[in-house]
């Protein structure tokens, strides 16, 4: 249809497809205090690159209501609400959509007002960058501190401070001049590093989409063009391969296939990959879609996955890379937005969504919770509506997770009550020092564990043994722990099992230490350690540890337990391709 | 199966080099955005609820929808029924069209009217436009909905096609009236979903929340879907009425007064005959629709009456229950 070169007016629109279709995606958010002028700009924006219709213009310009002091009250293009109309705020996030010849954006317009923070929550959790408005007359509120401190647990990377209404400060510099001083020191407290400041006048346009001509002391880029040139995120990032299974594809007796979205990472038919929750391992065979099947994929693409072995998978199950797996664990804790009228209590059971798994989860304990004007930490037993804090939970069945900072879809969760079925919590999974996991990376960390100068690498060591080293302590199971021995070296895991008349407890943390640089999978069998004593295995062993401890359930027999600890192991092993290397090097 | 190519392309040269350009083309194009975004949301809803419909409109964004679920289940076929609100005032040529294309696809397809309404005389030029909409097609929606003990339905409304859905969640809740609460939406972060629900109450799911009208006509092009001819334009009979210009299939449709006339014109959305405006155009390719499309300045809503009755007319039939 467009192929023929002679043809002009098709030319012209393969020019145009080809154009819109490599066009990238830029999601934001606004952000402040109420009124401070934040739907203006995005009406603003809209209409000064012609993204309002006119028939929708024209019935903002018929609207009775006009709460601006210029002919068209520009956040009625995004207040779509009658109630937001008539009360003259933003209530919920309003999406809007708009392209420029550079990018496509997608804009989340969310209320300033305190009582639907959970709307403004819920605006920039997609975002990629946030505009934070700050009302030049009257400075940073508490509101613009809460906003900036969201958007900064949220992991928005970007932050434009667009002081709004310079038209009522007579476009003055040095008053633009400190409130940027004032938010780049809150942004900098909160570790946000990408800030833009701009001054503007959404009401009157001044730097939106054209340069101010009121204030030519400012010689930054203007609204627009900051949002069209701001660096983007990466999507096919160097991340371990995560795949949340939604569901298994089963026409009929010649097909089985695992439907899912990339959360993170690349696949390839014969990549190795590890089934959480069994740790069974298997390569995938082929990457199938409507379209054909793929070479490769990446996140985030939806795809289904045919795999090599028949293994047990369904809903809710992860498939991972077995060269960097994510922690699996039902203890974690998360930096929580708590989004309901009702605080979150401590030992009550709500629902958690993990990615696509849902179950059941307690919170243990408020580590603290964090004052929105000082930003400092103070002691907390709930977390009343809007207050943030950070969490630790027990969840009823393992989840697969990474820190948000590194993954935003595996690290994230939802809390839901289980009465009311409201979305009360939103939590963002924090890196845990004593749990890192292990993975290929990690290799600068692993050959800290070998005494300097030692002429002979963990990896090399690895690869010899074909398997990673670990700890797996079954406390008070020396049966178990003798039987899984001998299964395992007869298996070819270089194994030893320790009993606490063969170590004291004492001395545990520094043998594990050893027999991790010595590349052995240990198991422990001895009882009673306390807290303290397991944080030091688990970073002694860089987070390849299995606690019995965390999954016993009393339901589960000695076999599921064996075969529990077996799964595990079976995630150790290092996929051939690694181990030929051995032959290379 | 374009759209696949090139980012597919683009993103195996810029693994081989670390060029600034090419990296930055790593992002994934933003329809193949849109389509693995809307397939997740497929999946999840079509996984957590016990009996999701698809309701089906035979336009332009309900075909988009279609080829998503297709892609959504492949080499599956859709695990749910697709449902129709048939008004009985469609074009011929939609009802044709959905009746051939759902056999083609083999998708299993329920079509359910208002019967005792329409027995008792139900339409337009009778109750006008707000009250006939009410009856044949929110009540008609309800009673199928309820009839088929649907608890998810999935609609093909985007947030670009009118300031209240702007508003809307991608799971968006519905008590056990079918009515929607603006003011007290549940939270909705990331794209973790949240589909609990009591007996009675359910959730209208929607996967092209995020896509605008340009990016539907695109994605029509690219993936050679399947559209009603309508969208095509060519000669057609029509009147003038009310300033808008109203296809006419048979006299039956016209006024007393009134005289047909041939117009090159197309229809920019799919509604009932009377109240969906067509629009003058020559666009009868959709590379040609395309380029029309980019350089409107007036809404594809602009020629559906039942929007322009009152300000804030489609939130209010949104909360009794409208699609
Ligand atoms: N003079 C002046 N007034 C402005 C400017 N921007 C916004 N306003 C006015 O400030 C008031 C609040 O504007 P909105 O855009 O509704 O504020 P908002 O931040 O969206 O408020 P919420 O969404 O409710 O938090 C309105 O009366 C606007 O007309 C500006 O640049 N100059
Ligand atoms: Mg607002």
């Amino acid at each position: 249809m467009i192929s023929s070169a002679k043809n002009a007016p098709a030319d012209a629109f393969a020019a145009f497809l080809d154009q819109d279709l490599s066009t990238k995606l830029l999601r934001f958010t606004t952000a402040g205090s109420v009124d401070d002028g934040k739907s203006t700009l995005i009406g603003r924006l809209l209409h000064d690159s012609k993204a309002v219709y006119e028939d929708q213009l024209a019935s903002v310009k018929r609207s009775r209501i006009n709460r601006s002091t210029g002919p068209i009250d520009f956040s009625l293009i995004t207040d779509g609400l009658r109630a937001e109309r008539e009360q003259g705020i933003t209530i919920d996030v309003a999406y809007r959509y708009f392209a420029t010849s550079r990018r496509k954006f997608i804009i989340a317009d969310t209320p300033g007002h305190e009582q639907y923070t959970r709307n403004m929550a819920t605006g920039a959790s997609t975002a990629d960058l946030a505009v934070i408005l700050i009302d030049a007359t009257k400075g940073l509120l508490a509101q613009t501190r809460r906003h900036a401190f969201i958007a900064s647990v949220l992991g928005i990377k970007h932050v434009l401070a667009a002081v709004n209404k310079m038209d009522l400060a007579e476009y003055r510099e040095d008053l633009f001049l400190k409130l940027k001083d004032d938010f780049v020191t809150l942004a900098a407290q909160l570790g946000i590093t990408n800030v833009q400041c701009i001054p503007i006048s959404a009401l009157e346009g001044d730097n939106i989409v054209e340069r101010s001509a009121r204030m030519r002391w400012y010689d930054g880029p203007t609204l627009l063009e900051h949002l069209e040139t701001v660096p983007l995120p990466d999507s096919d990032s160097l991340e371990g391969f995560r795949f949340p299974i939604q569901s298994v594809i089963r026409p009929d007796a010649n097909f089985r296939g695992f439907a899912g979205r990339i959360a993170s990472g690349v696949v390839r038919p014969g990549d190795s990959v590890v089934a959480l929750p069994s740790g069974q391992k298997t390569r995938v065979h082929s990457i199938v879609t409507y379209d054909g099947d793929l070479p490769r994929a990446s996140s985030p693409m939806s795809v289904t996955l045919q795999l090599e072995a028949e293994i047990d998978l369904s809903r809710g199950d992860m498939l991972v890379s077995s060269l960097d797996v994510p922690r699996v664990a039902r203890n974690f804790h998360a930096t929580v937005v708590w989004l309901h009228a009702n605080p979150l209590e401590l030992g009550r059971t709500y629902l958690v969504k993990h990615t696509v798994r849902q179950t059941k989860i307690r919170a243990t304990r408020i580590r603290h919770r964090v004052n929105i004007n000082t930003l400092m930490q103070e002691q907390a037993t709930q977390l009343r509506m809007n207050e943030i804090g950070s969490v630790e939970f027990e969840a009823n069945v393992p989840l697969f997770f990474d820190p948000y900072a590194s993954n935003r879809t595996t690290g994230s969760f939802i809390l839901i009550d289980a009465l009311s079925n409201a979305t009360v919590g939103a939590g963002m999974i924090q890196e845990d020092p004593a749990a890192k996991r292990g993975s290929a990376p990690a290799e600068a960390a692993a050959n800290l564990r070998i005494p300097a100068g030692s002429p002979v690498s963990a990896q090399e060591r690895r690869i010899r043994r074909g398997h990673w080293p670990a700890v797996l302590l079954l406390e008070g199971r020396q049966a178990l722990a003798t039987r899984l021995e001998r299964h395992l070296f007869e298996q070819g895991f270089e194994v030893l099992h320790l009993t606490d008349s063969a170590v004291s407890t004492v001395a545990l943390s520094e043998t594990i230490r050893v027999t991790q640089a010595a590349g052995i999978v240990v198991l422990y069998s001895g009882s009673d350690l306390d807290a303290e004593t397991k944080r030091l295995i688990a970073t002694n062993s860089e987070g390849r540890f299995f606690d019995l401890a965390e999954s016993k359930t009393s339901h589960l027999s000695e076999e599921e337990h064996a075969g529990q600890a077996l799964a595990f192991a079976q995630a150790l092993r290092l996929p051939r391709a690694e181990k030929n290397q051995e032959k290379v090097n | 199966m374009g759209i696949s190519e090139i980012s597919i392309e683009r993103q195996d040269s810029s693994v081989a080099s670390e060029s600034p350009e090419l990296l930055v083309s790593k992002r994934l194009n933003h329809l193949r955005m849109l389509e693995s975004e809307s397939i997740y949301i497929l999946r999840e809803a079509a996984a957590e609820f016990a009996r999701p419909v698809m309701l089906y409109s035979i336009g332009k964004d309900s075909s988009v929808m279609l080829r998503l679920a297709q892609k959504a289940f492949f080499p599956g076929k859709i695990p749910f029924p697709l449902l129709h609100i048939d008004t009985s005032f469609k074009f011929p040529e939609m009802i044709e069209f959905r009746d051939s294309y759902a056999k083609q696809i083999g998708a299993e397809l329920i079509v359910h009217k208002n019967q005792d309404a329409l027995d008792a005389g139900a339409n337009p030029f009778l109750l006008g436009t707000q009250k006939c909409c009410g009856l044949l097609k929110t009540k008609s929606l309800l009673d199928a909905l309820t009839e088929g003990g649907f608890d998810a339905a999935f609609g093909g409304a985007r947030r670009d096609e009118e300031k209240s859905r702007a508003k809307e969640r991608i799971y968006s809740f519905r008590d056990s009236l079918g009515q929607w609460d603006p003011k007290n939406q549940r939270p909705e972060l990331w794209n973790i979903f949240n589909s609990r629900l009591d007996k009675g109450e359910s959730i209208r799911v929607f996967p092209l929340s995020n896509w605008t009208e340009l990016d539907v006509w695109l994605y029509i092009h690219v993936e050679q879907i399947p559209i009603v001819p309508l969208y095509f334009s060519r000669e057609r009979e029509v009147v003038l009425r009310n300033g808008s210009i109203v296809v006419i299939n048979n006299s039956s449709q016209l006024l007393p007064g009134e005289k047909t006339q041939t117009l090159k014109c197309r229809m920019r959305s799919l509604g009932c005959v009377s109240c969906t405006g067509a629009i003058r155009s020559e666009a009868d390719t959709l590379p040609k629709i395309i380029e029309e499309m980019v350089s409107f300045r007036r809404s594809e809503r602009e020629n559906r009456a039942i929007d322009h009755d009152e300000e804030g007319s489609m939130e209010l039939k949104k909360r009794e229950g409208y699609f």
